[in-house]
């Protein structure tokens, strides 16, 4: 074989992986096509997001009423006094749709986080021990698969008692799994790196190892699965609040208002807007969550 | 399996048959061991199922029982030692496995009928609602997926992601409020919910499913009226579950249409519409069946919020119904049950993985 | 007589990421009824592409020009149908890696027949029995057998005479072999060279061999092709490229190769690598990993001009090669 020059296409497979970790950080910046906030739909759902952000932080401020309160002006339709209508019990429903900002993103933090947090552990422990762990998890996992995600959360939620806080631990219930499944993948699919072999063998720690090595690289697939599954987990939200299992009324859930607004079909006003926040927050983290992944995960990278 | 190998040409491997040993048929044997899996997978829904229900605050006494009963304390020890409340969980939970095994699920404490009469009864309904969206979504989220990956990157394409994006962002029982209110409401062209119009009576039972039903018991316009009432639901069903499939199938595509068979298929002057039917579709088909088994997961769920919109008295109805009762032994049929065909699809995913891909068949 | 394969000053750029890149400069070559052909060079230079575009095969977005004629026939101005006819039955290819050009969950009967009946319009019996032939012809034992397996079940060796049954299935006057050799043992790839070769005397079947590997040129071709950025550097008799080279690249590649019982501190790899797309210096694409460039090569890539009886080199300075006697 001519042997002219070392072939610059073909990097070496140990230095790839040990740059990686910085690499994940540079291709978010803008390796490759443009930037992430150049895409003209990606730069629609961050906008899409702000705002809601925005509305969410400064509900109190930006609500023309209380959400709670009541008036004898029941099932108004929109209007100049009333933006969005007023619902059954005479409230506003462009209040009611800004509150209810406060809950369903914040609760999907929060949702999202600790499911990361206890999946993510879970995976990272599994892979890196192996075996009896990993069969252990993998069981584990399959029995949570083996539910409809929804109806999982309403036997534990029913079974706690429907309040915001049961919610939550019910959807983390629910979704841990995807994370330590994803997790445990990216780091058995490390496993077989000469680096962390060496670095066991230069006596690191298997602590120091997760943390220095392996955590860095399942960083980046974790972070696209977390932005998928915010807009999962708003949905499950909705879903658990619409069946009457979620945060308690008052409160103002978008999915309670949804159901609210089924009563009668003819104010739709009462549904509409707040499925319509659902969507675009939903909506705007799928893009988001896309986009990331385009950039983040190499194997979805072609074919923008 | 016999490999042909390379050589001069004069020293040619025979390929000629040797005694094989005696084993076991593979397709046997792992069939086996999914039984075996099966079987343990079922094992632990019950242990969670009825650990859920027993070992948390709920109480199915005061779910189940109005305050006024709750008052008179033999009502309650009633209530308790017909539904073994009474004993210790151990038991109950021994005593629930027996019964298992010899086909009794139980008595829903809702229904007051056996968990497996509530099940023939209202599982039909959920299928005919499941099968329709299974079949159109396959078919329509397939065509679907191929176009927006051959035309990768142009408008079509584009609209495609978006689209599918949208579908995947919506809440199901909002688009079925949706739908309810423009062609109900506004439009007057369907239904308003329920499986049938109270003009019609339900036809003799055979498979559950009305439409099937009527139009083997020849009454075709109870049939078309229960057609009718499908058309909505099956439509927001179908549109969810397309979303979740055009993703998958798309990117599968895209990924075959990389490879270079395909390049080689176009070099052989195949005409495109041989090249995307016979080579890009077969290979692709397998992710294609992977996700359908997921896209069937998520109709599931999905139709625990559609039935409630559509006053559709199928599964998902009946699972929040015994959810917030906390009516046990109806969660259990229902959990089992679920799990049982969750079960059963993930089998066919992976024998129809064997019957596409011969390299995964022959090992 | 005109040759099978006639192209001359083909240029094709493909849309990157940010504007065109030119990836085929001014190329020109033919290939004679019944001729065995090499084109050499590194990986990168271009001589994919070209086979590529002999096929109609670019991504969408590329830009073509020049001329390429095939049997009279003008390439270029193909429309999706013209080249339906063409590719199989005029032209055909085989690929690099036979593992991936052969469809995984087809039959290798399958993936004989049915091109087979598109361009010579025979039905399932006839096309059957021609497959059999055919899998004869590339040696393949037990071909009934053959027909209906899959290509996982078949050796690498195995797999790429059964690519080039296939690409041989609807007669096609020209093969275009894109490094058949390069993804299999060494000791099979005699093997498939002279299967090739064996070939072509039987049926007339003109060959352009693309490699990257000079010995195999020495093996085996008539005529060869140097490419280096894109651009035909040299071309002449395979005898004369591999024994008295005129261009520094040529000679180059020549010193690089181990060959036999060389010793190994004589191996004499050329410095740098070949510029990317759109970065090729102003001039002479060899110029900064050449040991003979003088100030005149900076200025514009030379044109690929006469020097002596059926060669042409691109290069203004023409140094006296030396190359190693063997």
């Amino acid at each position: 074989m001519t042997t002219i020059a070392p072939d610059p296409v073909a990097p070496d497979p140990k230095v790839d992986r040990a740059l990686s970790r910085r690499r994940w950080l540079g291709r978010l910046r803008g390796g490759g096509s443009r930037p992430i906030w150049r895409q003209p739909v990606t730069l629609v759902a961050l906008i899409i997001l702000g705002g809601w952000l925005l509305v969410a932080l400064f509900a109190p401020l930006i609500a023309p009423y209380d959400p709670l309160a009541q008036s004898p002006e029941a099932y108004a339709s929109p209007s100049a006094t009333h933006w969005f209508g007023t619902d059954s019990l005479g409230r506003d429903i462009l209040s009611r749709v800004i509150h209810g900002a406060r809950l369903s993103i914040p609760l999907a933090l929060a949702i999202v986080s600790l499911a990361l947090l206890i999946g993510g552990l879970l995976g990272l422990l599994a892979g890196y021990l192996g075996r009896l762990a990993d069969e252990a998890l993998m069981r584990l996992t399959d029995l949570v698969f083996a539910f409809p995600q929804i109806i999982l959360a309403m036997a534990v939620t029913a079974a706690f008692g429907p309040n915001t806080r049961n919610a939550v631990l019910a959807l983390v219930i629910v979704s841990w799994p995807v994370y330590a499944r994803v997790i445990r993948s990216a780091v058995l699919s490390m496993r077989g790196d000469d680096y962390l072999n060496a670095a066991r063998l230069l006596g690191v720690g298997p602590v120091k190892a997760l943390r220095r090595d392996v955590l860095p690289n399942s960083i980046g697939p974790a972070i696209v699965l977390a932005t998928l599954e915010l807009g999962n987990a708003v949905l499950l939200l909705a879903a658990l609040s619409f069946l009457g299992l979620g945060p308690r009324p008052p409160a103002a859930e978008w999915g309670s208002m949804v159901a609210l607004g089924s009563q009668d079909l003819s104010m739709w006003w009462v549904s509409v807007f707040p499925g319509l926040a659902i969507l675009t927050v939903v909506m705007a983290f799928n893009v988001l969550g896309d986009a990331l992944r385009d950039r983040l995960d190499p194997r979805y990278a072609k074919g923008r | 399996m016999t490999t042909v190998h390379d050589g001069e040409p004069g020293a040619v491997t025979t390929t000629a048959s040797r005694p094989r040993p005696r084993r076991a048929h593979p397709l046997l044997v792992f069939l086996a061991k999914r039984l075996a899996i099966t079987a343990g997978l079922l094992l632990g829904v019950t242990v969670v199922t009825f650990g859920l229900v027993n070992v948390v605050p709920g109480d199915p006494v005061t779910a189940n029982l109005s305050d006024q009963a709750l008052n008179d304390p033999a009502t309650v020890a009633a209530f308790r030692e017909k539904w073994g409340l009474d004993q210790p969980l151990w038991a109950q939970y021994f005593q629930y496995l027996g019964n298992l095994l010899t086909g009794d699920l139980g008595i829903s404490q809702q229904t007051g009928r056996s968990v497996l009469d509530d099940l023939v009864r209202y599982v039909p309904a959920t299928m005919e609602l499941a099968i329709p969206t299974m079949v159109l979504a396959l078919l329509i989220g397939t065509g679907i997926g191929m176009l927006a990956a051959v035309r990768n990157g142009r408008f079509t394409d584009q609209l495609v992601r978006i689209g599918a994006l949208l579908g995947l962002s919506t809440p199901p029982f909002w688009l079925s409020l949706v739908v309810l209110y423009v062609f109900f409401y506004k439009l007057g062209l369907a239904p308003s919910g329920g499986r049938l119009s109270t003009a019609f009576s339900p036809p003799p039972t055979v498979t559950g499913m009305y439409t099937v039903d009527a139009a083997l018991a020849g009454q075709w316009d109870v049939a078309w009226d229960a057609a009718q009432h499908l058309v909505l639901p099956v439509l927001v069903l179908t549109s969810l579950t397309v979303a979740l499939l055009v993703r998958f199938v798309r990117s599968a595509m895209l990924e075959v249409l990389q490879q270079d068979y395909i390049r080689a298929a176009y070099a052989k002057g195949l005409p495109a519409r041989v090249v995307l039917r016979r080579h890009l579709l077969r290979a692709g088909l397998v992710p294609v069946v992977t996700v359908s088994g997921l896209a069937f997961a998520s109709l599931l769920s999905g139709t625990v919020l559609v039935e409630s919109i559509f006053g559709w008295p199928g599964l998902g109805q009946y699972a929040y119904r015994s959810a917030t009762a906390l009516d046990l032994p109806s969660i259990l049929g229902v959990s089992l049950f679920v799990a049982l065909v969750y079960t059963l699809v993930n089998l066919t995913v992976d024998l129809l993985y064997g019957l596409i891909d011969p390299r995964i068949r022959l090992s | 007589m005109a040759p099978l394969l006639d192209v001359d000053s083909l240029a094709v750029t493909l849309p990157g990421p940010r504007g065109p890149l030119p990836i085929l400069h001014d190329v020109s070559l033919t290939v004679d009824e019944g001729e065995l052909v090499g084109i050499a060079g590194e990986s990168g230079c271009g001589k994919s592409l070209t086979a590529q575009t002999l096929l109609g095969l670019l991504p969408s977005g590329a830009k073509v020009s020049g001329t390429a004629r095939f049997a009279g026939t003008d390439l270029l101005g193909l429309d999706q149908r013209g080249w339906q006819r063409v590719r199989g039955a005029g032209i055909a290819m085989v690929f690099q890696d036979p593992t991936a050009a052969l469809h995984p969950m087809l039959t290798i009967g399958r993936q004989l027949t049915e091109h087979m009946r598109v361009h010579l319009r025979m039905d399932r019996r006839a096309a059957n029995r021609r497959a059999v032939e055919l899998l004869d012809q590339v040696r393949i034992p037990d071909p009934e057998r053959a027909l209906r397996s899959y290509p996982h079940q078949f050796s690498g060796g195995m797999r790429q005479r059964a690519a080039i049954a296939i690409a041989l299935a609807a007669r096609p006057r020209l093969l275009i072999a894109d490094e058949p050799t390069t993804a299999l043992d060494v000791t099979v790839q005699a093997g498939i060279l002279a299967l090739l070769d064996r070939l072509r005397a039987e049926t007339g079947l003109a060959v352009a061999f693309i490699t990257h590997d000079l010995g195999v040129l020495s093996a085996l071709t008539t005529r060869g092709y140097v490419f280096y950025a894109g651009r035909v550097v040299e071309t002449g008799s395979t005898g004369a490229l591999l024994t008295a080279p005129t261009h520094p690249y040529t000679a180059a590649l020549l010193g690089a190769r181990p060959h036999g019982t060389q010793a190994v501190g004589t191996l004499r790899p050329i410095p740098g690598s070949p510029p990317a797309p759109g970065q090729a210096p102003p001039g002479c694409p060899f110029q900064p990993r050449c040991g003979y460039a003088e100030p005149a090569c900076g200025t514009s890539p030379p044109p690929l001009a006469p020097a002596g009886e059926h060669r042409s080199v691109a290069c203004v300075v023409r140094p006296h090669l030396e190359v190693a006697a063997r």
